[in-house]
């Protein structure tokens, strides 16, 4: 980010702590690798992995850019559309399967980008709320292809050979352990962003978009293309959702969706680089404790998520990093 | 003086049925500092509008350099070399101080890069630092833009039009806001400016803008009223009953 890249070339840091918060990377992977031992069951671990890189790729639109976009769940539900019906359709092996979906959820992303950076403030947000609306629509439409109302099924990857070892993909720990290795490429490919000339210009149209505009940047160019980045990490959070649950329940590009990746990145704190991760695993943490002794969970969650937009701004992870005064780097 | 940099021929801008700005042909040299100054509503904040792109004028055209800008939307202004600054303070709050000049620095090479780690380009550090010493706030490059005091971020706007080495550096009322210290501050550095470049200045300030400039152009209701060098501006009877007598001793 930007005020630790500056100073690091003000005073390069000699202190360990200084140069072990520049490896965001490798920490949040170190945390992630650990996840499922520190979870109370491995079905959580896998689910935080697979919303933390949605809500990641969503964190770069809104946290960073500043862009409220209610239309993630187009993206996520897209890759993990796209991946199923490339394996059980076309027979696709899954390893391209992954790219092959990622980049066709990328020029959804371009498609609903063209239109919805156009307007700005609400009208961003609704326009992305009903473009996503329309996707699921025709999701819900295009039955023989997507499996409409049932859900999209029959493309189970039980088996996977890595680099010539055959790895049983059915088994939760080694499934964890390759979806992380998704994770990583997502987490690598963002920050790598966000250290870019363009982190600093997303960064700046947040800040002040006609100040922006007038240091002689286009706009709507960089939204767009913010948009797009965006929607291909979320998409890859897609891609794993498929691999792991061998079905695309249509769920998925609801708007509720949209709505709890909002909520995710709020809870976990925007702007801040691993705060997706413990957004999603709060968020599932809650609906996991408080749906096992009330259907209404969701009442609670809600409550729980107001108190935090009233009191804790920065979120959970933003919050923390500032009490212990490493806000400024914002691993 | 070497030579015109920029022309403009017959601009008017209409919003509705209110003429802001009519028939104005003027043209500035290179390397000079002309103040434009009339009353509230003369159409100076208009007049910069459409000189940094902001606005399309109505009619009219510019010609900056021999090249026509009509028509070029307003991030490529600053891409031609034309870099302003704005009577509101215009800053990036979040940012660092450097962030803010770093990034309008940028803007002119590698807007677009996502793979490049920008720490390393350290060329636009450099070019960062020197613009923010030239304003005096390189002892501040760490801090949030947004904890600057007034005067200081109003210098910082400069450093951030400065960055670019614009041809033509547009002012919008630099010292609004400010008290007697911070502005002897910013006229020190409009005088080092005025040296080096060219320098459009919108100001308020009479004597300031009288013993600043080589030039100055008075508008009043959207036309030119007057256009001279300080000492005609101060004995041109026209000017002196729209503006200047009614400011007696102001600034």
């Amino acid at each position: 980010m930007s005020p630790s890249s500056d100073e690091a070339v003000a005073k390069p840091s000699s202190s360990g702590l200084g140069w072990l918060l520049e490896q965001r990377v490798l920490l949040s992977i170190a945390v992630l690798a650990v996840l499922p031992w520190l979870l109370p069951s491995q079905a959580l671990a896998v689910n935080v992995l697979i919303y933390g890189v949605v809500v990641m790729g969503y964190n770069l639109l809104f946290g960073y850019t500043g862009l409220l976009s209610f239309g993630q769940a187009a993206f996520f539900g897209a890759g993990a559309y796209f991946t199923g019906i490339a394996i059980g359709r076309y027979g696709v092996p899954w390893f391209a399967a992954v790219p092959i979906a990622v980049l066709l959820s990328t020029c959804l992303a371009a498609a609903i980008g063209i239109v919805s950076t156009r307007t700005r403030g609400i009208y961003f947000s609704m326009v992305t709320l009903a473009l996503a609306q329309l996707v699921y629509y025709v999701a819900l439409q295009a039955s023989s292809f997507t499996g409409g109302e049932n859900g999209l099924r029959g493309f189970t990857v039980d088996r996977i050979n890595l680099f010539g070892f055959p790895v049983n993909f059915l088994d939760p720990v080694n499934k964890y352990y390759v979806l992380m290795a998704f994770a990583a490429l997502a987490m690598w490919f963002q920050s790598r962003i966000l250290n870019s000339p363009f982190g600093a210009v997303i960064e700046a149209i947040r800040e002040n978009e006609q100040r922006a505009r007038a240091c002689g940047y286009d706009v709507e160019r960089s939204k767009l293309i913010v948009f797009m980045l965006s929607g291909a990490i979320s998409s890859l959070g897609g891609c794993m959702l498929a691999l792991h649950l061998s079905i695309v329940p249509l769920d998925l590009l609801h708007y509720q969706t949209s709505g709890m990746i909002v909520m995710m990145v709020l809870l976990g704190g925007a702007r801040s680089f691993f705060g997706p991760f413990v957004g999603a695993a709060s968020f599932l943490i809650l609906e996991d404790a408080i749906s096992l002794w009330t259907p209404h969970w969701q009442i609670f969650v809600g409550a729980i998520f107001v108190l935090f937009v009233l009191f804790l701004p920065k979120g959970i992870w933003g919050t923390l990093l500032d009490a212990i005064g490493i806000g400024k780097a914002r691993p | 003086m070497s030579g015109e940099l920029l022309r403009v021929e017959g601009i008017g801008k209409r919003f509705g049925g209110f003429v802001a700005l009519e028939g104005i042909t003027v043209s500035f040299a290179a390397g000079q500092l002309t103040s434009i100054i009339g009353p509230n509503g003369a159409g100076k904040s208009t007049f910069f509008n459409i000189l940094s792109g902001a606005l399309a004028p109505t009619s009219g055209r510019l010609h900056f350099r021999g090249r026509e800008l009509n028509g070029l939307p307003q991030h490529r202004f600053v891409h031609q070399g034309i870099s302003r600054s704005y009577q509101i303070t215009n800053i990036f709050p979040d940012l660092s101080v450097h962030e803010n000049v770093r990034v309008a620095a940028q803007a002119l090479t590698v807007s677009y890069d996502i793979w490049r780690n920008r720490a390393r380009l350290t060329e636009l550090n450099a070019r960062a630092d020197a613009a923010l010493d030239a304003v005096g706030l390189l002892g501040a490059r760490g801090e949030l833009a947004k904890f600057l005091s007034h005067g200081q971020q109003r210098a910082l706007e400069i450093a951030i039009a400065l960055v670019s080495e614009p041809e033509l550096l547009l002012l919008d009322e630099p010292t609004a806001g400010m008290g007697p210290e911070e502005t002897k501050d910013m006229v020190g550095l409009l005088e080092r400016l005025a040296d080096k470049r060219t320098v459009l200045l919108v100001e308020h300030k009479m004597k300031m803008v009288l013993g600043l400039s080589k030039r100055v152009v008075v508008l009043h209701h959207g036309r030119l009223l007057a256009d001279g060098a300080p000492d005609e501006i101060r004995s041109n009877p026209e000017v002196r009953r729209v503006y200047l007598g009614q400011s007696e001793g102001y600034g």
